[in-house]
């Protein structure tokens, strides 16, 4: 079984955003990126099937400028075997990246596609649905267990309640959460072979696609800043001042 | 112009948050006029249907009652939501894990973008929501004839149950629409609890990986029991196997706006401030006076949470 991944270049979760002075958009200049976490769980979910005897290849796509590359090379170091580049200096958004993916998916004809939930930087958690309508593909989304049998993937799903158990028909689309596994790191050796890893680089209008987001940005802002207030000495001091000054007790 | 706008419920009842989306809902139709409708889908649901035809401003509540929806599966709801949805200008669901699972579906299938936990009406085709971890609020506008919206609840609030909607199952044809051989519902586990729903409590208790250990949140127990308050945790609390995921408070996990947010051993990374920073009082308690979480908090109390937890619960 073939299994494909799609991976997002975001910023690093761990940067903390600046909004551009004439509140455009947020400003990335100089900003350092990385591979969206959730897409991390989903590429070592591939590569753990492939370990496992279960996938034959695995196959990693991203919608995005030519500096993507960057995390489509991180993905064939952590252990898939090629990659697929949609290039585009576009700003896409989910339904733009389902788009092009529901394209690759009809070249490749992977049994099982694997995405993150969400990704960080638009917080849309929408990619992996509307693929799976456009494929006309079963879903199980937010997934912190996958177990593939035979012709179905049964997939425990992380729901606002508990945990929630489906039972797709393969092939079938998985979003990540979480705990579906923990990412591993790449290793030297296996950076340097994924420079030799096989790229495939097309556009959106080799595949007959538009993929710019419709959606008008027409401002970003700050959020109001929450100001910190005072430090208590005391138990006693924080029960009275939530009494008496904040009242909410 | 009318809205639709997607029933949230759980074991037979309806789910307080819908009336949070009702209340965006009815900011559309003033922004634009127009009807609310709202949809139940489910399996013996006339109980739901009842209560949501109470709730202000909702002019027609629709009935998809079948074996089909029982589990809410995004393939089936999202088949007949595509149908029903040639009616509507807006589809509005709550940014609950069944919104979330549904919704893209049938903006894809509709082929239109759908918009992500608006937290702000501007009109009826512009919204402000959050981004990167709610770190930037961005205005969005969309010029789909349709728009497909999923709404964070805690953001509006929520409509009154004074309405009186005229109640109606929708077509039985559009159930056939959503056969579904793909997908099949196989289990759940649900957390059981006697406390407040996380999403909707006055109140809410937080606990971090400084809790040690999934033992320790009983500390939490004594205090949320004084304060009616629900139990929450950071991502690391959950990671580790303390509690489980259905508790994390977060960007990722849920979002949580009481009048009291108490976080205990939680840093405060960016992530859990984006699920709590809306909170109305937020208390911190952790035994680092540098942790981040001391600049947004109201009330910080420096010091180790086994001693001031059992304080705290005399003292209430
Ligand atoms: C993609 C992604 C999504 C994420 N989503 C979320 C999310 O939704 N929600 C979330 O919470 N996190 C999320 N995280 C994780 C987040 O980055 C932090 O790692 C996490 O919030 C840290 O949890 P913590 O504060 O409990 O743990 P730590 O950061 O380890 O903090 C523990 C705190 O406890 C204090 N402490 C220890 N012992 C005591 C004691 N005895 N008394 C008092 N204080 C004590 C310490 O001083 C410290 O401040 C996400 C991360 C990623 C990459
Ligand atoms: N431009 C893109 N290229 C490849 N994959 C993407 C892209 N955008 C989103 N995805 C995938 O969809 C997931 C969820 O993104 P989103 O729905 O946009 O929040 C990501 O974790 C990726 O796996």
């Amino acid at each position: 079984m073939k299994v494909l991944v799609a991976v997002k270049r975001v910023i690093d979760y761990n940067v903390k955003i600046r909004v551009k002075p004439d509140n455009s958009d947020v400003d990335l200049t100089n900003v350092k990126m990385a591979m969206n976490p959730f897409c991390e769980i989903a590429v070592e979910e591939a590569v753990r099937l492939k370990e496992k005897g279960v996938a034959t290849e695995v196959v990693v796509a991203t919608v995005g400028p030519k500096a993507a590359q960057e995390q489509l090379r991180t993905a064939l170091a952590l252990g898939a075997d090629r990659a697929v580049h949609v290039e585009t200096d576009e700003r896409v958004e989910s339904l733009g990246a389902a788009k092009a993916l529901a394209k690759v998916v009809e070249e490749e004809q992977p049994g099982l596609v694997i995405l993150g939930k969400q990704a960080i930087d638009t917080d849309n958690n929408q990619t992996g649905q509307m693929l799976a309508a456009l494929c006309g593909l079963p879903q199980g989304t937010f997934a912190s267990e996958v177990l593939i049998e035979g012709d179905k993937a049964q997939v425990t799903r992380e729901v606002d309640g508990g945990l929630q158990t489906v039972s797709l028909t393969l092939p079938a689309i998985v979003t990540t959460d979480l705990r579906l596994n923990e990412p591993r790191y790449a290793k030297l050796p296996d950076i340097m072979k994924a420079k030799k890893k096989p790229m495939d680089v097309k556009t959106p209008a080799d595949l007959g696609i538009e993929v710019a987001s419709k959606v008008k940005l027409v401002k970003v802002e700050s959020p109001a800043e929450r100001q910190g207030g005072v430090k208590v000495g005391s138990v006693d001091e924080l029960v009275d001042k939530l009494k008496n000054e904040a009242k909410v007790l | 112009m009318s809205i639709l706008v997607l029933a949230e419920h759980h074991d037979g009842a309806l789910v307080g948050a819908t009336a949070h989306a009702v209340a965006a809902a009815k900011q559309i139709a003033e922004a634009g006029g127009g009807d609310i409708d709202v949809l139940v889908a489910g399996e013996n649901v006339g109980a739901i249907a009842e209560a949501a035809a109470q709730l202000d401003g909702v002019s027609r509540v629709r009935v998809a009652d079948h074996a089909v929806y029982a589990h809410q599966l995004a393939e089936p709801l999202g088949a007949l939501l595509a149908k029903l949805a040639d009616d509507y200008s807006h589809l509005l669901a709550v940014g609950s894990t069944t919104g979330k699972n549904v919704l893209p579906r049938v903006a894809a299938l509709k082929d239109v973008a759908q918009l992500s936990e608006i937290i702000a009406v501007e009109s009826a085709d512009t919204f402000k929501r959050p981004i990167y971890a709610g770190n930037a609020i961005a205005t969005v506008q969309s010029d789909d004839a349709l728009k497909v919206i999923t709404v964070r609840a805690t953001a509006f609030d929520a409509v009154a149950d004074s309405g009186s909607a005229a109640i109606e199952a929708v077509d039985p044809s559009f159930t056939s629409a959503a056969d579904n051989a793909q997908s099949t519902f196989v289990g759940e586990e649900l957390a059981q609890s006697d406390r407040p729903e996380l999403g909707a409590a006055k109140v809410v208790v937080s606990g971090g990986r400084g809790m040690g250990n999934g033992e320790n949140f009983t500390l939490l127990d004594g205090i949320a029991d004084k304060l009616g308050a629900a139990i929450g945790a950071s991502r690391a609390a959950v990671d580790a196997g303390f509690v489980p995921n259905d508790m994390q408070v977060g960007q990722t996990g849920k979002i949580v706006a009481p009048e009291l947010y108490i976080a205990v051993g939680i840093s405060g990374a960016i992530q859990h401030l984006a699920g709590m920073k809306d909170s109305k009082v937020i208390v911190a308690i952790n035994k680092d006076e540098e942790a981040p979480i001391f600049q947004v908090a109201d009330y910080g109390l420096v010091g180790d949470l086994f001693d001031v937890l059992p304080e705290l619960e005399q003292k209430l």
